[in-house]
């Protein structure tokens, strides 16, 4: 094979590589955003989640930047008919992305229980949507939009809202709930770990249900005997996960949920391969690992940047793990601490009037 | 209107928003970085509470940057698919990398910083420090090489009318980039320095009001302490004191720096973009005179009544080439020489729309370039000689009592803010009618490489869905700009103790020992 043919395979797998990153690190980390509505009962135990995530989340995000900048420069037709077709889910989970970066921020540094409480549903809503949004994503991408000759979608600006997309909405948010709850198992104590590892027991099956049917769903649409296989090991991966979670083996539980994760989103990946986007118009208008890639310059250019930045990415992101590998409980975190505004100060100080009016009444 | 100019109105929005962000980030970045640096040499604890202050206003500003951030990398596809398939090839090389090599340091990084104050030796913590504000650096590097390529097309050939990188050095080497780089980092650091100016002197002038510093009628300053109030104690005379004055000769600094870098800009503009120069200069026929002002109707094509109020003889050859009187092509005879290079009329190909066949209007807006260019050295120059005033005022130790002062550095630190918009939308506004403006020195050639804005919007996507983002995407940035300011307010009442808890508590110098099983800055 002449490296024109070969690295845009190359740069077919990095790009999934990168997604499947993405989707292990930032899917608990969504899981955990969602449960913040759904399984934590109280403040205290808000905090907890949101600081297992709390170093982490920022870099765990980047993997999305990441894999979609890397399709802008391995298969730049690939990134422009996928992200303009899909322009309202796109800018919906962009919405939901901005508000969560600033609630996990902003939440904690004003102590009122309406501006938590309004974070709070910022960061389960926006977790929620986003989580949904790069899903259908995913799933379009490997099923299929309306796409034209030039590689443009038509049919209109919901054209892409189809059950396929919602099958893949619905298998990110189910795998990222209860891939959080294993996390949780993994990085709490006491009370809440115990809770969610009986989450996890119980609702596992059920949570990876959306994303084994989307795995079907691909399948059965045109597949491999290689991408079978990876089918198989990811069944098999799910079943062992449940079962050893119910023997109480919590590491190992979280361990093979990656595999089924990586094993599963391989399948889909490799039973599409080597179209990257259908047209369901045409197959002739399919985006495919040869048409749409960049020239064999700008990809080897690429690879040798990947082989020297992956490397070190996946070297300092696990040190950060390893550094806050303590197990966080409602006892670790501090007491919240509000801002003393300045007419609370003045007043103390015998400032004005009106700022002794205004202490008064705090 | 219609769907392309709805797309470069959300383009100009949302990049000039994720810019005000972007310079603060950078500058204050460094900035604390140094202070941390300063306290772990020398342990003086003033440098520890102004690490923590100034860190906690730059945590809160970091946050926007990235949320607004993650638009700008989806933009590019969503709404100017067109665009990146023209430009794939080379264009998103730069921000993978960008991603890739710097993206994620910031964030790795800066998450070990927040909350690895406890848990890791002070020497790591600080270099995590550093590292976050490199990856800051770095990731301004890309960006502006991706930019300038734009500008300044190079290291490419054109294959099947798509160009296609064939030297990747020259595109990371662009000149244009080597000068955008620095001075949009200076630029960057004017935003922090006024930034600490206005609102040390902001605490000064409580301390003085609130009679915890007095001046004694021979000048001295006396700072005092108020033991009822966590944190103003004497150090915290010394913390703003140093702030004030780190700040003023960080924008002087910055102002001086980026004079130089935009010199070398300008002679490079003169070459790369000789329209762009003369539409700075709102300059119809060939000259040598630099307009500080002109009167009359600057956006007039024709410029039958511009009229130059004060011009400086000789400056703009100056700009442009170092000497004093080379002619500097006007607007009238760069637009035949554009048309005669680049056709007078977009071509007739379906990638216009309905703007296939229409004249080409070489002229950028006027009014934007012309005002553009002087805000951004009015604006800058504003600030760097109001830091000096300030050095000057403060030289005894302490803040003038007016109350009118106060407020006009408070102020004040909107001015590189503005410097910087307006730098950018000069940049970006001038370039039109092209995105991809042609590189002069292949005119003719092969090579040749250039793009009209016209062409790069998403044909597929509706004038609708991108009205609808516009609508959508501006009140949620109008709303959180609220949100982030009044936070960034708050804290900057609340003083160095709503940085450090451990103020209140102990009353103490806080060298922030608390038990290890507490998270550092947790959330
Ligand atoms: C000169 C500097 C500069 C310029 C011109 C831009 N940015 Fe930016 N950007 C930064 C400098 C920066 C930064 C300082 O590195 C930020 C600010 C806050 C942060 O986290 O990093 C950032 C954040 C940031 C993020 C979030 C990163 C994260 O999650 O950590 C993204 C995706 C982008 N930017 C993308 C862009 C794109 C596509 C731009 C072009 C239109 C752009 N930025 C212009
Ligand atoms: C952060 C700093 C930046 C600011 C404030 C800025 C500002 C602007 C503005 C105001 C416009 C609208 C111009 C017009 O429509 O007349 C624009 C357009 C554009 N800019 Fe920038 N820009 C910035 C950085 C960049 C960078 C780094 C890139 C590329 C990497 C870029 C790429 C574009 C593109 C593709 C357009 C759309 C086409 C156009 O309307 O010209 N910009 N920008
Ligand atoms: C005497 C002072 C200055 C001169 C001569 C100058 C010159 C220039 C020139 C010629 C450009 C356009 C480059 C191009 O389009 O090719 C530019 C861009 C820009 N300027 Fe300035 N400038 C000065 C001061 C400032 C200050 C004080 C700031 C901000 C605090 C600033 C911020 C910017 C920014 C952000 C850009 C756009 C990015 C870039 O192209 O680098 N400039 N400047």
């Amino acid at each position: 094979m002449s490296p024109s043919e070969f690295l845009p395979t190359v740069w077919f797998c990095a790009v999934s590589v990168l997604w499947i990153g993405y989707l292990f690190l930032e899917g608990f980390d969504l899981g955990v955003g969602m449960l913040m509505k759904l399984f934590a009962r109280n403040d205290a135990e808000r905090r907890v989640l949101l600081n297992t995530v709390g170093p982490v989340w920022d870099g765990n995000e980047v993997w999305l930047l990441t894999a979609g900048g890397a399709t802008f420069a391995a298969f730049p037709r690939w990134y422009a008919s996928l992200f303009s077709g899909l322009y309202l889910p796109l800018l919906l989970a962009l919405v939901a992305l901005i508000f969560r970066a600033v609630a996990f921020e902003y939440r904690g540094k004003i102590v009122s229980a309406r501006w938590t409480r309004a974070w709070d549903w910022a960061i389960a809503l926006g977790s929620a949507v986003a989580a949904f949004c790069v899903g259908a994503m995913l799933a379009l991408t490997t099923t299929g939009l309306p796409l034209n000759a030039n590689g443009d979608r038509v049919g209109g600006p919901f054209a892409w809202f189809t059950v396929h997309a919602v099958i893949g909405g619905l298998a990110l948010v189910g795998f990222a709930l209860v891939h959080a709850l294993a996390f949780l198992a993994l990085k709490t104590d006491g009370e809440i770990r115990r809770r969610a590892h009986a989450a996890f027991v119980r609702w596992m099956p059920l949570g990876i249900l959306p994303l084994v049917a989307w795995v079907i769903d691909v399948q059965l649409h045109g597949s491999k005997w290689w991408s079978w296989a990876l089918t198989v090991i990811a069944a098999g991966a799910a079943l062992a996960s449940w079962a050893l979670a119910r023997r109480g083996s919590e590491g190992r539980a979280f361990l093979l949920m990656a595999i089924f994760l990586a094993t599963g989103a391989a399948a889909i990946f490799s039973a599409v391969f080597p179209v990257v986007l259908p047209s369901t118009l045409d197959p002739a208008y399919s985006l495919t690992v040869g048409t749409a890639s960049s020239s064999a310059y700008t990809l080897g250019l690429m690879s040798v940047v990947a082989l020297i930045g992956l490397p070190l990415v996946l070297a300092y992101q696990s040190w950060t793990y390893w550094v806050f590998r303590k197990r966080i409980t409602v006892g670790s975190i501090p007491t919240a601490h509000n801002v003393i505004p300045a007419f609370l100060v003045r007043a103390v100080t015998g400032g004005s009037p009106e700022g002794r009016r205004r202490a008064a009444e705090e | 209107m219609d769907a392309l100019e709805i797309a470069r109105w959300q383009f100009g929005i949302t990049t000039v928003y994720h810019f005000m962000m972007v310079p603060l980030t950078i500058g204050l970045g460094l900035v604390v970085a140094v202070m941390q640096t300063v306290w772990f040499r020398t342990g003086k604890v003033e440098y520890l509470r102004m690490t923590k202050f100034w860190g906690k206003l730059f945590l809160i500003n970091f946050i926007m940057g990235v949320a607004t951030g993650i638009v700008q990398e989806f933009q590019f596809g969503m709404a100017w698919s067109e665009y990146s398939r023209f430009v794939g090839d080379v264009f998103g090389a730069p921000l993978a990398m960008e991603a890739l090599l710097a993206f994620f340091v910031e964030s790795t990084f800066l998450g070990l910083w927040i909350f690895g104050w406890k848990l890791l030796r002070p020497g790591l913590h600080l270099a995590a420090l550093w590292c976050a504000v490199i990856g800051s650096a770095v990731s301004a590097y890309f960006i502006i090489v991706a930019n300038s390529w734009m500008q300044h097309p190079v290291g490419v050939t054109v294959v099947n009318g798509h160009p296609v990188m064939t030297d990747a050095w020259a595109v990371f080497t662009n000149n244009t980039a080597l000068v955008a780089v620095p001075h949009t980092l200076l630029g960057a650091l004017g935003v922090a320095g006024a930034f600490l100016l206005g609102i040390s002197w902001y605490h000064l002038w409580q301390r003085r009001r609130d009679g915890i510093d007095t001046v004694e009628e021979d000048g001295r300053v006396i700072a005092g302490e108020n033991p009822g109030l966590p944190g103003r104690d004497r150090t915290d005379h010394r913390v703003w004191l140093r702030s004030l004055r780190i700040g003023a000769v960080v924008a002087m600094i910055s102002f001086a720096g980026t004079a130089v870098t935009g010199d070398i800009q300008g002679k490079l503009m003169f070459v790369q973009q000789p329209m762009k120069m003369a539409a700075a200069e709102a300059a119809c026929h060939d000259g040598t005179s630099f307009s500080v002002l002109s009167v009359g109707d600057v956006g007039s094509k024709d410029c039958s009544n511009v009229a130059a109020l004060i011009e400086i003889p000789g400056l703009l050859s100056f700009l442009a080439k170092g000497d004093f009187t080379t002619d500097v092509k006007g607007v009238n005879s760069l637009q035949d020489q554009y048309k005669k290079a680049y056709g007078t009329n977009l071509p007739n190909n379906p990638i216009y729309g309905d703007r296939a066949g229409e004249p080409i209007q070489y002229v950028p807006v006027m009014e934007v370039t012309y005002w553009g260019f002087r805000m951004m050295i009015g604006f800058g120059g504003l600030a760097a000689l109001a830091a000096a005033v300030a050095l000057y005022l403060t030289r005894k130790g302490t803040v003038p009592q007016a109350r009118w002062l106060m407020r006009l550095a408070v102020v004040g630190i909107l001015a590189p803010f503005g410097a910087n918009a307006a730098g950018w939308i000069f940049t970006e506004m001038g370039r039109q009618p092209f995105v991809v403006a042609p590189n002069p020195s292949l005119a003719g050639s092969v090579d040749q490489v250039f793009m009209f804005t016209a062409a790069a919007v998403s044909p597929g996507v509706s004038a609708g869905e991108i009205l609808t983002s516009l609508i959508v995407l501006s009140s949620i940035y109008a709303v959180l700009m609220v949100v982030e300011v009044r936070l960034l307010w708050r804290y900057t009442r609340g003083g160095v103790a709503s940085a450090m808890p451990e103020l209140a508590e102990t009353h103490g110098d806080g060298d922030g020992k608390q038990s290890d099983d507490v998270l550092a800055f947790a959330y």
